[in-house]
């Protein structure tokens, strides 16, 4: 009466064939699961993609004929083509740095808002924080040889309040702490 | 026959300016006075001569005179009359021969001042002028003439001054007109301003090389010229802000200002200009940086023709180049040739333009407007180096790049907030010698007060640092900038009976630079909530709508009623759509977002629907539209906030410059 009293490996054959079911099912369902969402997502790339989606990209991109107007604001016929390019390659599943890379590839670096930052186009970047520096490590120097010059004592009282150099005010506020 | 008119006139000028040359130069060597009267006078009369050419060319342009080459490429028939006149700078022939009439009306308007304790300056002035000015005469002349005719000859239409054998003159019906970008009130305008502006810059650098030449070493250069700088950089100014407008209206991109390289190129003279305006002062304070005054304005003069050159020679291509031409290597040299002449100049003199006192403090008033020179050459350096590798890259590595906005805010944006930051902290510190003992007990209640703005700011919800530093930095300066009106003006009114408001007026009028220039902080300021406004927080969206329905942005609605499509004068078709415009449920109004094509160009123009208030701008573009059902159009909408702020500055700093400029009743 008891039918697995006698062979408990027998249970355990019949709980370990349950487990493994339950995982093959589970597997089952979990891959049917991942397909289903990634149809789910290839569906959601169906659509064509918002004109936002387009722009943010097209922004960021010259078109080589109108020069210095972003793509996403230029309207000549040429222009239009290219926003329908990458609506069709957004469209496609590609990555706003792979549309970049492409139009690179197919015009220049020009199409880019900035130089890309490999050889000689290093220098953009560097010169002018560079010459700042100078400018700043010049003006420095200048100020420390004028300082060594003044042998005056630095406790100069004539600075006492900032309107100093305007002896009307100072003037008058004399005038006013004598009457008071 | 005009035409020929013109032209005589303008070879009789040429003639004139090398006369007045010679004269100058030879009185100035021999320091004969009557050949430096005659050099003058020389000067003198090229004014009306050039006033004479230019009346021509406006004669042909308004007359439509298309046989002239000139006349047909900038004008139509379907231009409206004030659109013919503006065509006399619509074009490169046009806008230089209009260089050269704004330069001599300024060089005669001032050598007809009084000369009496000046005289040795006299010479060099004319001189300097004269050279500058047969330059251009020389372009308009050999390079680029407005009064050439067209010709039919066998081997086919030539334009030419005069008639080629066997050929006959050829008169077209109708010219090409201007370009349609161009076809807008603000080309009457924007365009002269900063011509006003550039050539203005022309006169102080005159005079700073005759007072290199004649050695004479104190600010009597700087004095004379003190208000012409301040004219020079108002027209300027405006003239910038002017382009900032009428790009903003009708550009279409949603914004001012794009870094176009043309528009850097009359940046670029602000800037030295604007460095030049303060450290002048600390030359007729304190006696100090002579030589790099001196410096500063050559840099002026040359950018200044380093504008013209890059609007004019085409080396560049951008919206704005619609000039293209040879006139480039004549321009390059010319620039090479007066910034190395005028820097040799000032290397033989260096010595004798020492600093009459040191600079003693780091923290005192001039070494803090050293500071914002140091900076202002750094946003220079920045837009300089920015326009020019464009052009290295394309001759070394033949490979061509844009340099873009991104650049130029990233650099820019800090050394635009430093700036900021020494507006508010320079009028607090004192000529001569501060220390941060001084300094700090000035500074720290604007400075806590300016902090509490920022926690304000905060506290609401603002989690930009850049807007949340500019807002400060904004807050900073208004304090400091209106405390001192106010502290200054309560000594008055409490001395004198004067009430506080007649005190504040009297007050600004005894000391009219330094008011004007703290009224031109605060407008500087406004502008920078403005930029602030539209650089940080500007959103847009774009979408096709049938029509009826709407499209959400910032809290505004959208929504589409109808397009039409219309020709209309001018030689346009214009396609208009109606949209209305709500806040929440409120209606605000109507708006004409259009498309123009103008069928001579074959050029679309984008005019865009504006609503505008002091908060922010709804700003929508008509982007695309179903031809022949009408049922769809796409829309391009940007939120701009605070972007008014930028117009309203712009007025007040025009008072500001009224007060700075305004003359004294004893001069």
């Amino acid at each position: 009466m008891k039918p697995f009293a006698k062979n408990p490996l027998r249970f355990t054959f019949y709980v370990s064939r349950f487990t493994s079911h339950v995982l093959r099912f589970t597997f089952h369902v979990f891959l049917l699961l991942l397909i289903f969402a990634t149809a789910n997502t290839a569906l959601a790339q169906q659509p064509t993609p918002s004109d936002d989606e387009v722009n943010i990209i097209a922004k960021q991109l010259y078109c080589p004929v109108c020069e210095n107007t972003p793509l996403d604001v230029c309207p000549t016929q040429a222009c239009v083509q290219w926003r329908k390019l990458i609506r069709q390659m957004l469209a496609e599943g590609k990555s706003a740095d792979t549309i970049n890379q492409y139009f690179v590839e197919q015009y220049g670096a020009r199409v880019l808002a900035e130089p890309p930052r490999t050889g000689l186009n290093w220098l953009i970047y560097l010169l002018p924080p560079l010459a700042f520096l100078a400018g700043a490590y010049i003006l420095y120097r200048a100020f420390r040889s004028w300082r060594a010059l003044d042998k005056q004592p630095a406790g100069a009282e004539e600075a006492e309040t900032p309107a100093a150099e305007d002896e009307y005010v100072t003037r008058l506020e004399e005038e006013l702490k004598k009457r008071q | 026959m005009i035409a020929d008119f013109g032209f005589g006139v303008l070879v009789v000028t040429f003639i004139l300016s090398f006369f007045s040359i010679g004269a100058a130069l030879y009185g100035a060597l021999t320091k004969s006075y009557p050949w430096a009267e005659s050099a003058r006078r020389a000067m003198l009369l090229t004014f009306p001569l050039l006033t004479l050419s230019s009346l021509a060319l406006l004669y042909l342009l308004v007359g439509g005179h298309y046989e002239i080459q000139y006349v047909y490429s900038v004008t139509s028939n379907s231009m409206p009359l004030y659109l013919r006149i503006t065509a006399l700078w619509g074009g490169q022939a046009g806008s230089l021969l209009f260089w050269a009439w704004l330069l001599s009306a300024f060089t005669s308007a001032v050598t007809l001042r009084k000369w009496e304790r000046d005289r040795e300056f006299l010479p060099w002035v004319i001189l300097v002028s004269s050279v500058t000015l047969a330059f251009f005469l020389s372009l308009v002349i050999f390079f680029e003439n407005p009064f050439m005719s067209w010709w039919q000859t066998v081997s086919g239409e030539v334009a030419a001054m005069f008639r080629p054998a066997g050929a006959v003159l050829l008169t077209p019906r109708d010219g090409r007109g201007l370009n349609p970008l161009l076809r807008h009130p603000g080309m009457i305008v924007h365009p002269p301003l900063l011509y006003l502006g550039f050539v203005a810059y022309i006169i102080p650098f005159a005079f700073a090389i005759a007072a290199l030449i004649t050695g004479r070493t104190d600010d009597r250069w700087i004095r004379i010229t003190r208000r012409w700088t301040l004219w020079a950089w108002l027209f300027l100014s405006l003239g910038l802000v002017l382009g900032a407008r009428w790009a903003y209206d009708v550009l279409g991109w949603g914004g001012y200002w794009g870094w176009d390289p043309v528009e850097i190129a009359s940046l670029m003279p602000w800037l030295t200009g604007t460095a030049f305006l303060h450290s002048v002062i600390i030359q007729e304070k304190r006696g100090m940086l002579k030589q790099w005054n001196m410096l500063l304005i050559i840099l002026t003069y040359d950018l200044v023709l380093f504008g013209t050159f890059l609007t004019r020679s085409g080396v560049l291509s951008s919206v704005h180049s619609f000039a293209q031409s040879a006139i480039g290597p004549m321009f390059f040299a010319f620039i090479g040739l007066t910034f190395v002449s005028s820097v040799s100049l000032l290397i033989y003199r260096w010595n004798d333009f020492k600093a009459e006192v040191e600079m003693k403090s780091m923290l005192s008033r001039e070494a803090l407007f050293t500071l914002n020179n140091l900076i202002f050459i750094g946003v220079l350096i920045v837009c300089f180096w920015g326009v020019i590798f464009p052009l290295i890259s394309e001759l070394v590595t033949n490979q061509k790049v844009t340099v873009g906005p991104p650049f130029y805010e990233r650099a820019t944006a800090p050394l635009f907030g430093a700036l900021m930051l020494l507006m508010g902290v320079a009028p607090l510190s004192a000529w001569g010698h501060s220390t941060i003992k001084t300094l700090g007990r000035a500074l720290w209640k604007p400075a806590l007060l300016a902090a509490l703005v920022m926690a304000v700011i905060l506290a609401a919800g603002m989690r930009n640092a850049v807007a949340l530093i500019g807002f400060g930095l904004v807050a900073l300066v208004l304090i400091v900038t209106l405390y001192e009106f106010w502290r200054a003006a309560r000594a008055r009114s409490k001395t004198s009976a004067e009430n506080f408001f007649l005190a504040l007026w009297k007050l600004t009028g005894r000391n009219r630079r330094r008011y004007g220039g703290h009224i031109i902080h605060i407008s500087m300021v406004l502008m920078a909530i403005g930029i602030l406004g539209i650089e940080v927080f500007q959103t847009e969206t774009q979408g096709t709508l049938p029509q009826g329905s709407s499209l959400e942005l910032a809290g505004y609605t959208v929504k589409f009623d109808s397009v039409a499509q219309f020709d209309t004068a001018g030689g346009r078709n214009v396609t208009r759509a109606v949209v209305s415009v709500f806040k929440g449920d409120r209606y605000l109004g109507d708006l004409y977002p259009r498309r123009d094509y103008y069928y001579e160009s074959s050029q679309p123009m984008t005019i865009p629907g504006l609503y505008s208030t002091l908060a922010d701008d709804m700003y929508i573009i008509l982007v695309d539209w179903q031809p022949i059902s009408a049922s769809g159009a796409t829309f391009k909408v940007y939120h701009n906030p605070l972007v008014n702020w930028l117009w309203i500055g712009t007025f007040i700093f025009v008072f500001g410059i009224l007060v700075a400029a305004w003359p004294e009743k004893d001069s």
